[in-house]
């Protein structure tokens, strides 16, 4: 096989798994037990202390 | 005093360098850049001396450190005019490119200001110069704001400020006069090049050094939006521009790459140059100004974050889909158009985001014209991107590839997403940075909501006509097997289209026109004398107690 078989058989196997894994734990985390304070708190972060923002 | 005299002989040995240069040059559009760069690095070595503090120097008194007690907005004021300087030229640029197209004789028969050469001059003048003015001024804003931190490094912030205008210049005149890749949105030759990857991995260190000093725990996702802006940006500048100066003292080079892998890698950075500049690098703009100026947190976080994972993971594979149907294996095509169609689900979510963090307060679009601008400017982000996966899908595509359909859908999310949303910050930024309570005129900016507006409207409107007839008539053949239109009929039938384009385009710099005219008198501190837009109603005449009833006789 051509190193651009090669290449292109790992990005349509192994490279996607590991994509979509990558991204289904990033967004997965976001629904993590306790996240949802978290999210509210930051949030709001931008209105803290008025004076200064 | 040692470090001002290193400063200034560093700027007379760059203009000696800018001399030589000049003296060995190969080609004329390579001595005027020579030019301008040593007539920049004077203006420099100008304004060191010139506001070097030399009794302080004299009485060897070190300078005073920069009060941490406040953000450090000089480069951010710069910016914001800046932004509005640029955003004037570009549209203006934009308007005369339409009015050749429906009257050629504007062309003028130089070759300087030829259709060719003044077409990338609006393109990189309205994305790199008005949009990146207003991506490097509102995220340095943003990120001081959100870490509640001062710039780290404010020299390098200053040079990345100073070293953007002179890319804007350098690649502006090397335009007109033909100094050019010929690569879309890339057009920028080697030495450019370099310049900006030096700007641009200043601007990194100043956005991370000022990340890495945050005083919050917490780094706000506009932020993240804006880091991944400027890493891709910089890793799609490097790889697109790898190229071979034919002479080191000479303006043209040849790209390390050749035939279908230049044009992938090309159409690479094209997509992203939109997907990460003028998407990401805005919808940072948006997660920050949309919630502030609505009083109102983020509708979803969450959802924010789904957005900003989406965006990252699909957007980096959606660019073959402007090469379908060429020499770009069919697999290539078939995973840009797949990409592209699921980018509609996270687009539509960021959308919504955006638009329901007004849940509870749109009565706001109605008494605020900068939130209504928001509102539009989302409104257009998701129509848009609507409208470009459905274009990727190859029997589309095969309608519209080439036609005036695609610089529509270019306009309306450039004029209607892009435009809109930078606006409305600098809107918001305007009194905010020069200490004003309020801009000089609300009902002002009302009137260039809707400049805009209908001059979007006419834009897209025209071209949807246009691209489509024009497809359609090209695709056209007659029974026995012959096209029916030749390609000159094409170009006369679109004469009406190309002419409301110009109106289109006319209102929006008109609009534009209205805008500096507001922020500059904000800057000078003016406030115009005018109605609220909006009041409850009080009549004084109707503000009495009833009048005494009037004596009823007995019964």
């Amino acid at each position: 096989m051509s190193l651009y078989d090669t290449l292109r058989h790992f990005a349509d196997s192994w490279g996607l798994v590991f994509m979509s894994v990558l991204f289904v734990t990033f967004v997965g985390w976001t629904f993590r037990k306790g996240a949802s304070a978290r999210h509210r708190d930051a949030a709001h972060m931008i209105f803290e202390d008025r004076h200064n923002g | 005093m040692d470090n001002l005299v290193m400063k200034s002989g560093g700027w007379m040995l760059v203009v000696l360098l800018a001399i030589a240069g000049f003296a060995l040059s190969h080609d004329p559009g390579f001595s005027v850049h020579m030019v301008i760069v040593g007539l920049a690095a004077m203006i420099a070595l100008w304004a060191g001396l010139k506001r070097a503090d030399y009794a302080a120097l004299a009485g060897g008194i070190l300078p005073k450190p920069a009060d941490e007690g406040v953000y450090d907005d000089d480069p951010i004021r710069w910016g914001v005019i800046a932004t509005v300087f640029w955003g004037l030229a570009g549209f203006l640029a934009g308007l005369y490119i339409a009015l050749q197209l429906a009257f050629p004789a504007l062309n003028l028969g130089i070759e300087y200001t030829s259709f060719g050469r003044l077409r990338p001059l609006h393109t990189s003048a309205v994305i790199f110069a008005f949009g990146g003015n207003a991506l490097i001024a509102t995220s340095f804003y943003v990120v001081q704001r959100t870490c509640r931190a001062r710039l780290a490094f404010p020299t390098m912030a200053r040079f990345v400020f100073w070293g953007y205008q002179l890319f804007i210049v350098l690649a502006a005149t090397g335009y007109v006069m033909g100094v050019t890749e010929a690569k879309e949105y890339a057009e920028p030759e080697w030495y450019v090049d370099l310049w900006l990857t030096l700007v641009w991995v200043c601007y990194l260190l100043v956005f991370g050094g000022t990340l890495l000093r945050r005083r919050e725990p917490h780094i706000y996702v506009a932020n993240w939006f804006y880091l991944s802006f400027i890493i891709t940006i910089a890793m799609l500048h490097i790889v697109n521009n790898l190229a071979i100066p034919v002479s080191i003292v000479g303006s043209k080079s040849y790209s390390a790459f050749a035939g279908v892998q230049d044009a992938l890698t090309q159409w690479w950075y094209g997509h992203n140059a939109v997907g990460f500049f003028l998407t990401a690098g805005f919808l940072a703009m948006m997660y920050y100004f949309v919630p502030k100026q609505a009083e109102r947190p983020v509708y979803s976080y969450r959802l924010s974050i789904i957005h900003f994972w989406s965006l990252i993971f699909l957007y980096i594979w959606a660019g073959p889909h402007h090469l379908h149907y060429t020499a770009l294996p069919d697999w290539a095509q078939t995973l840009g158009m797949v990409f592209s169609i699921m980018l509609w689900m996270p687009s539509w979510g960021g959308m919504i985001n955006g638009l329901m963090t007004l849940n509870g307060a749109w009565d706001k679009i109605r008494t605020d014209p900068i939130i209504r601008m928001m509102v539009m400017a989302l409104a257009f982000y998701g129509m848009s991107t609507f409208e470009g996966p459905l274009m990727s899908i190859k029997a589309v595509n095969s309608l519209s590839h080439y036609t005036d359909w695609t610089i529509g859908h270019v306009h309306s999310g450039a004029l209607g997403w892009n435009g809109m949303i930078t606006f409305a910050a600098l809107y918001y930024l305007a009194p905010r940075l020069w200490g004003r309570s309020r801009l000089y005129s609300l009902r002002m900016v009302n009137w260039h909501f809707w400049l805009a507006t209908v001059g979007i409207v006419l834009y897209a409107a025209s071209m949807w006509v246009a691209g489509i007839m024009q497809g359609l008539m090209w695709r056209e053949y007659g029974a026995d097997g012959y096209l029916v239109y030749a390609f000159s009929e094409v170009v006369s039938a679109m004469f009406p289209m190309y002419v409301i384009r110009a109106a289109g385009g006319l209102l929006y710099l008109a609009g534009a026109l209205v805008m500096a005219f507001n922020i500059w008198m904000t800057i000078a501190g003016r406030q115009r004398a005018e109605k609220p837009m909006r009041d409850a109603t009080y009549d004084p005449a109707k503000d009495r107690p009833l009048p005494a009833p009037a004596a009823v006789p007995a019964e």
